[in-house]
């Protein structure tokens, strides 16, 4: 599904020029739960925002679903980022002055389909949420774990292929993020391909996969229950090195 | 996509959050508006109060006055009078195919009327019947002169209503009626007032013949008056060089002498005047497209904050698959819709303000009317909403370029 090959990334500060991705050759297949973890300025969130055609890369090849990503008009970049991807992040990003439906609804939108019917697919998804009677709420009157449960229905409204969560958690209580990483499960279990920023350990575990970047190279790919605990271990290194 | 609901929706829910800035804005434009409305109406006011002026007497009129000569020609002194008589009417008549209506104008000058107890004192005109085209003349009762009446040295006269009140009370039919100039009666054949101002219908019109043969005229004329048609004004100024040479050889003087003759040329004034106006129209379209430029100025402003502000916003619609074309769309939607909406209060207030004082104040030589027209608001209202996409234009540009990974950082 999603295919990296020597990806280079690199921003530009004034006269200094910051590597961030150094070479990211990565295969995601096709409904995996895989998880990105690494310490601040690994390059975990510009990875993603590759992946999430956000942001360019200046080397290497990404094939999303056997296309390549390079390149792309912004008007090419909106039409993938529609039909293929959904986005959940860690401020959920919902447009203040639209209900909870109208907020489901705007992928659909932009897909030009009529409102009636997209309202109407955004109820069902909002029901799939338990948040059918918060409908006609804004966002800002409902609690964290609704608005990003509100986030997840909008990224899966238009039954994109990956779903991509940079730090879907991070501004939830651990109840919450459990019951947040449950449904994200379940919709993995519908064949979603699923790719989450992490820098909690009891999220990633819940992943099947965990990639470990450092400095801008994949340090870590790990699989098993024994190599995701050592990823766990030299995280727990790295940062007490920085302390 | 215009009547997109949830465009107009989210439009309306950004001015709503910010209403006054929205107002300050839009006040800026309708400003400009409501001022372009007011000048280009008071400037049509001010120009239909000096054609209304015009309309005494047909534009395409020339007047003929007789003069003293400046120059000594071919023997003769300076100094000489020139006398019209019937022979210049003839000659003038014949003189040029566009000339339509001609009158020869003898001088009579005032003399007292009288009916029964009744009497004042008028001034005569002794005419043409053609003389009616040449000031344009409305009859109200009876008829005009005619050519019997001046074949025949008919004695009737033509009243204007101003003496029709005087001599004729409680509403008297003057017609057929004998009234006495000086102390020869005349039948009185019609009562006329005139399309111009109000000085005119304190006047009579007898015929010309008439006039010359009772009041001892002879065969003199004092003006020869005439139209040319639908004649250019080349054309007019063309047949003024024909009327002065023709006359200047008939009455023995040098056709450089412009004092021997007059000739008054009431296209050449009429076509000042209007081009006159036309300079004041084209100074106050100036003057309301800087007022609408400066509000333009403003919307623009208040769209590069609006922009600003919902970076973040645009960020995530990008991010749900926004392409840029609508995000565009929605941005110069908006400042079409902010400034096409003030623009047109203003609009309204202008034109309101303008038929508030066309109804309550009464109209002046100098002023009447005054009035927008509708291609004007048309004009207008295209102004404004080209004005509003220009105002959209760039903080539109800006927010298309926005990369949604910025925007998403953007707090």
């Amino acid at each position: 599904m999603i295919r990296l090959e020597n990806i280079h990334k690199s921003y530009r500060m004034g006269k200094n020029k910051l590597h961030v991705l150094k070479g990211i050759d990565l295969h995601i297949k096709q409904g995996e739960l895989v998880s990105i973890m690494g310490s601040s300025g690994s390059g975990k969130s510009t990875l993603l925002n590759i992946i999430g055609i956000l942001d360019n890369y200046d080397e290497g090849k990404y094939f999303l679903d056997k296309t390549l990503i390079k390149g792309l008009s912004e008007k090419k970049a909106a039409f993938y980022r529609n039909k293929m991807l959904g986005f959940v992040f860690q401020s959920f990003n919902l447009i203040p002055f639209k209900n909870a439906m109208e907020n489901v609804a705007l992928p659909l939108y932009y897909q030009k389909i009529p409102r009636k019917k997209r309202n109407k697919k955004a109820l069902e998804y909002l029901e799939k949420m338990g948040l059918r009677p918060w409908a006609e709420h804004l966002p800002n009157e409902l609690s964290g774990g609704q608005k990003q449960r509100l986030a997840i229905a909008r990224a899966l409204i238009t039954r994109p292929k990956v779903i991509l969560a940079d730090e879907p958690t991070g501004a939830l209580d651990s109840k919450t993020s459990m019951e947040v990483m449950e449904l994200m499960r379940q919709i993995n279990h519908e064949g979603i391909t699923m790719i989450i920023v992490t820098h909690e350990q009891d999220i990633a575990e819940q992943t099947d996969r965990i990639i470990h970047l450092k400095d801008g190279r994949i340090e870590n790919d790990a699989i098993s229950t024994e190599t995701k605990q050592k990823v766990f271990e030299t995280l727990v290194e790295e940062e007490a090195a920085v302390v | 996509m215009i009547i997109d609901r949830d465009k107009w929706q989210e439009i309306f829910s950004t001015i709503n959050k910010n209403k006054l800035r929205t107002f300050l804005t839009g006040f800026s434009v309708a400003w400009g508006i409501f001022m372009l409305i007011i000048l280009l109406g008071s400037g049509q006011g001010l120009q239909n109060g000096v054609q209304h002026q015009f309309a005494n007497d047909a534009t395409n009129s020339l007047w003929i006055y007789q003069g003293l000569t400046t120059k000594p020609y071919q023997g003769m002194n300076a100094g000489r009078k020139i006398q019209f008589t019937n022979a210049d009417y003839i000659r003038t008549k014949n003189l040029d195919s566009r000339i339509n209506h001609i009158s020869g104008r003898s001088r009579v000058g005032s003399k007292t009327i009288s009916y029964k107890n009744n009497y004042g004192s008028y001034s005569i005109r002794a005419v043409d019947p053609a003389h009616r085209f040449i000031e344009n003349t409305i009859i109200t009762k009876g008829r005009f002169l005619n050519r019997m009446d001046l074949e025949h040295f008919s004695k009737v006269v033509v009243i204007g209503n101003a003496v029709d009140k005087d001599l004729f009370k409680h509403g008297a039919n003057p017609i057929g009626k004998y009234v006495k100039i000086g102390d020869i009666p005349f039948e009185v054949i019609g009562v006329f007032k005139a399309a111009g101002g109000n000085g005119e219908i304190r006047k009579v019109f007898i015929p010309v013949s008439t006039a010359q043969r009772v009041f001892n005229g002879g065969n003199r004329l004092d003006q020869i008056a005439f139209t040319v048609g639908n004649a250019t004004l080349a054309q007019t100024k063309q047949i003024e060089k024909e009327v002065r040479y023709e006359f200047a050889r008939a009455h023995h003087f040098d056709p450089a002498d412009r004092r021997a003759i007059h000739i008054s040329n009431n296209l050449a004034d009429y076509e000042k005047v209007m081009n006159l106006f036309l300079g004041i129209r084209i100074f106050i379209w100036i003057i309301g497209i800087g007022t609408i430029i400066a509000g333009i100025v403003g919307v623009s402003n208040i769209m590069m904050i609006v922009v600003k502000e919902r970076t973040k916003e645009i960020g995530i619609r990008k991010a749900l698959g926004a392409t840029p074309r609508s995000i565009i769309g929605l941005i110069l939607l908006e400042s079409v819709v902010i400034t096409s909406l003030a623009g047109y209060l203003g609009l309204m207030a202008g034109v309101g303000l303008l038929e508030l004082v066309n109804k309550y104040m009464p109209p002046t030589d100098f002023f009447r009317n005054p009035q927008a027209n509708l291609s004007i608001a048309l004009i207008a209202m295209a102004l404004l909403v080209i004005a509003g996409a220009i105002a959209g234009f760039i903080p539109a540009k800006n927010a298309a370029s926005i990369k949604p990974i910025d925007a998403l950082r953007d707090e």
